[in-house]
């Protein structure tokens, strides 16, 4: 007698069949949903922003006449801003991911920090910003300045960095090392001429993608206080300034009284885009550059 | 063209035979004059964690011979290698007791600088570990790690070192390129060859040709023979044929212990335990 009866199969295949299509359909459709908001979206920003922006409005000083309004406040804000991020987050950061990878006893002093770090990151981005509030601005006293917020950023992206870090510094091949220490190499002559050349587009791609997330973060500069006014131009990291996601919060709240501000607030965004797309092709770039080095 | 290569292997034949004569030589004094040690082992004791990985060891490695360490996976033969340039302690739970002494000095004191013995200790791996640079860069990394930094100096030594490693006609135009591009037994005598260039005294060999061909093998084998004639060699092989065709010496390891430990010859013809005889005829392992 046999088990599979073959009627029996002939007549579940049918459904089964359906069934295999529909679910087909389903992923599909999930994925598509997100392709069409962001395409929507992009449509709209274009739609809106795209005829406004010219030299003028790159290089103009922010203005409450719309037609004279430019974002070159917020371009060099974000500027300044990434001139504190970046040496902060890439000593700490790397740093502590060498540190952690290549000196540290694997043992509880280690998983316990480990697991912290793993916590900050999922943190919300708005308690780092009553963070950066507390430290910075009051305690330290440096007001709502370029360097208060670009130390509130680095908190901000420090974990991811520190978790790309660390994981870019793993997949060195431990036969790398061992070659280098089988030679008499002391440590640091180990992570300097071996384990961070072999880590370090691993480490880069990393620390780009967090810095695209610190240049679009807006949550802990609100908390901070950037000032909404007709501020001077920030020359320095102890100076006022906006960066280019708070200048488009603004001109979208007061869209209600001047309807043209949500035109700027479109064009900025084209510009944020643009600046958040280089940025990641950069990493991508670098990333396939050197991926097959071992 | 083939009288012309008639008469040059006959003037071989008489080099081999002459070398023939002089092995022959030196193995009648070998049994009369007591040879000098580099390596001395002495109750030698290594756990991992709880696993007691090494058993009261006492071996002693002689100068400018090829020492083979033989045994089944698992029975200590690589971690006892790796003990003799302490290696072994990136593994983080190592423990050990007893006295290993290089020359006549205590390596695995505390006081003792690893950086130091590694100097004058090679090491050659399982598998081919060319660092990602040019084959310049990875012959002159052990010397510029240890301060060399003029550039004549640095390439006398890069050529000198792929001489050695007989590898040197096959590279020399393309020093710049990355190591990478070569095949794994090229690979492997780079890794020789970049151990060569810090000049050491002894190289410990862990199963120097298992990743790779047998040509690649064979020429491996042959630099080996040519390298004992100025270092002290000790390999590990699980190759049986490879420690009785290339070794002077070899000690057969078994669950963490030496169950003998004798001239190549001995061992292989006429073993004087059970188990090596078992081994060796491959009846286990």
């Amino acid at each position: 007698m046999k088990y599979v009866d073959t009627n029996q199969v002939q007549k579940n295949m049918n459904s089964r069949l359906i069934k295999n299509n529909i679910l087909k359909s389903v992923f599909f459709l999930a994925t598509i949903f997100g392709l069409i908001v962001l395409a929507v979206l992009i449509f709209r920003v274009i739609m809106q922003g795209a005829s406004w922006i010219n030299m003028d409005f790159l290089t103009n000083k922010l203005s409450t006449s719309p037609d004279r309004a430019g974002i070159m406040g917020a371009i060099l804000g974000t500027f300044w801003l990434m001139l504190v991020v970046i040496p902060v987050t890439l000593i700490l950061g790397v740093g502590t991911a060498i540190y952690l990878e290549l000196y540290a006893k694997k043992g509880r002093f280690q998983g316990f920090i480990q697991t912290n770090i793993a916590n900050l990151a999922g943190v919300p981005s708005i308690v780092y910003g009553i963070l950066g509030m507390t430290i910075f601005v009051r305690a330290l006293d440096f007001g709502n300045v370029v360097l208060a917020g670009g130390l509130t950023m680095s908190l901000l992206v420090l974990p991811i960095i520190i978790v790309a870090s660390q994981e870019s510094i793993r997949s060195v091949p431990q036969h790398l090392s061992e070659a280098s220490y089988g030679m008499g190499a002391t440590k640091w002559q180990t992570v300097k001429n071996i384990i961070l050349p072999a880590a370090l587009p691993g480490i880069l791609t990393g620390s780009i993608l967090s810095l695209s997330r610190a240049i679009g973060e807006t949550a802990p500069l609100v908390v901070i206080g950037i000032p909404a006014l007709l501020i001077p131009f920030p020359g320095g990291i102890m100076d006022k300034f906006t960066v280019l996601p708070m200048q488009i919060y603004y001109w979208t709240i007061d869209s209600s009284l001047v309807e043209e501000y949500a035109n700027l607030a479109a064009a900025t965004i084209i510009i944020l885009l643009v600046l958040l797309f280089l940025l990641n092709a950069t990493a991508i770039f670098i990333r396939n550059k050197f991926q097959k080095r071992f | 063209m083939a009288t012309l290569t008639k008469p040059n292997i006959k003037v071989k034949r008489q080099v081999i035979s002459e070398e023939e004569a002089t092995s022959e030589v030196a193995a009648t004094t070998k049994q009369n004059v007591h040879k000098k040690t580099v390596y001395d082992t002495k109750d030698l004791n290594l756990w991992y964690g709880d696993t007691h990985a090494l058993k009261d060891i006492n071996l002693s490695i002689y100068e400018k011979e090829v020492t083979a360490i033989i045994g089944p996976s698992g029975c200590g033969k690589s971690t006892y290698l790796k003990t003799l340039n302490r290696m072994v302690e990136l593994v983080p739970s190592v423990k050990t007791s007893g006295v290993i002494t290089y020359k006549d000095k205590s390596i695995l004191d505390k006081s003792f600088k690893v950086e130091d013995l590694r100097t004058k200790v090679g090491m050659v791996f399982q598998k081919p570990n060319p660092f990602p640079k040019s084959i310049y860069e990875n012959i002159a990394y052990g010397p510029k790690i240890h301060g060399i930094r003029n550039k004549k100096i640095l390439d006398e030594i890069v050529e000198k070192s792929l001489r050695g490693a007989s590898i040197w006609d096959e590279v020399k135009d393309r020093l710049k390129e990355n190591a990478y591009g070569l095949s794994g037994g090229q690979q492997q005598r780079i890794c020789i060859a970049r151990c060569l260039a810090i000049e050491p005294d002894v190289i410990l060999m862990d199963e120097p040709t298992s990743a790779l061909d047998p040509k690649s093998t064979l020429r491996v084998e042959e630099l080996i023979q040519e390298l004992k004639k100025d270092y002290s060699i000790v390999i590990v092989t699980h190759n049986m044929q490879q420690a009785a065709r290339i070794s002077d010496r070899t000690a057969f390891f078994l669950n963490g212990e030496v169950v003998e430990y004798d001239e190549t010859d001995k061992i292989f013809t006429n073993p004087s335990d059970n188990r090596t005889e078992d081994y060796i005829s491959g009846r286990f392992g």
